[in-house]
């Protein structure tokens, strides 16, 4: 099981891949917006998804992507969905 | 075969940057549509200053118009009641290219769905000839949705 702190380290080593050139990873913290704070596009949007649900071996609906406006949203949303396949 | 002229008519495009004459089949997975380039489309003025090819962003455009923005409207269609206008954003393209096209050539493109999820759809195309070589391949992705206006 891992914990949350490497659960944060896990998400911000994926959506680094997609931050703009003019966002440093530094910036990425727990209350980040995705869209207005970090200025990821919706494309790369869902990617971050499709990453966090091979990384973690969970699986996103729609909903689940509308909930997701913050870095903190996204954990709250791995959380649910590994206690879910318990 | 109605709806592949719906598919057509609700292509967001038009002259002089409407690259699909017409879809032979579509899937869930799959399409196949054709292109035949006029012989005075207006890019060939200046690509190239002598002899007439056809520019490589203009053979991404039409896989893109016919693999993607085909598909996705097929897609699209199965999904939900569609009322709004249809919208589309090429988000990337990395494309190989083979074979030069001239004008008046005739061009087939394949289409396969890698995934559409999010309204995002990406596919791996490929373009052929009317010699059936191949002519450029890649993947391109969208963002593909019906605005609800």
């Amino acid at each position: 099981m891992v914990d949350n702190d490497e659960r944060l380290a896990r998400l911000k080593e994926i959506v680094k891949t997609y931050l703009p050139e003019d966002v440093p990873i530094e910036a990425v913290e727990e209350e980040s917006n995705f869209v207005t704070e970090l200025n990821i596009n919706s494309a790369h949007l869902v990617d971050i998804i499709l990453d966090l649900e091979d990384t973690f071996g969970i699986r996103l609906e729609n909903e689940d992507m509308d909930k997701m406006q913050t870095v903190r949203d996204a954990l709250n949303i791995i959380d649910l969905k590994l206690l879910d396949k318990k | 075969m109605l709806y592949i002229n719906n598919i057509i008519k609700k292509l967001p495009y038009t002259d002089p940057f409407l690259f699909v004459d017409g879809l032979q089949s579509v899937t869930e997975n799959t399409i196949e549509g054709s292109y035949t380039f006029k012989k005075d489309e207006f890019f060939y003025m200046g690509h190239f200053k002598e002899h007439a090819v056809t520019p490589g962003v203009i053979l991404t455009e039409c896989c893109a118009q016919i693999g993607l923005v085909c598909l996705g409207i097929y897609l699209l269609d199965g999904q939900e009641e569609t009322t709004g206008n249809f919208q589309v954003a090429l988000s990337s393209s990395e494309m190989q290219f083979l074979l030069p096209v001239y004008p008046l050539e005739k061009v087939t493109v394949k289409s396969n769905k890698v995934y559409f999820r999010f309204n995002k759809l990406k596919c791996e195309v490929k373009m052929y000839n009317q010699q059936a070589q191949l002519v450029c391949k890649g993947v391109l992705s969208g963002m593909l949705k019906n605005s609800d206006i």
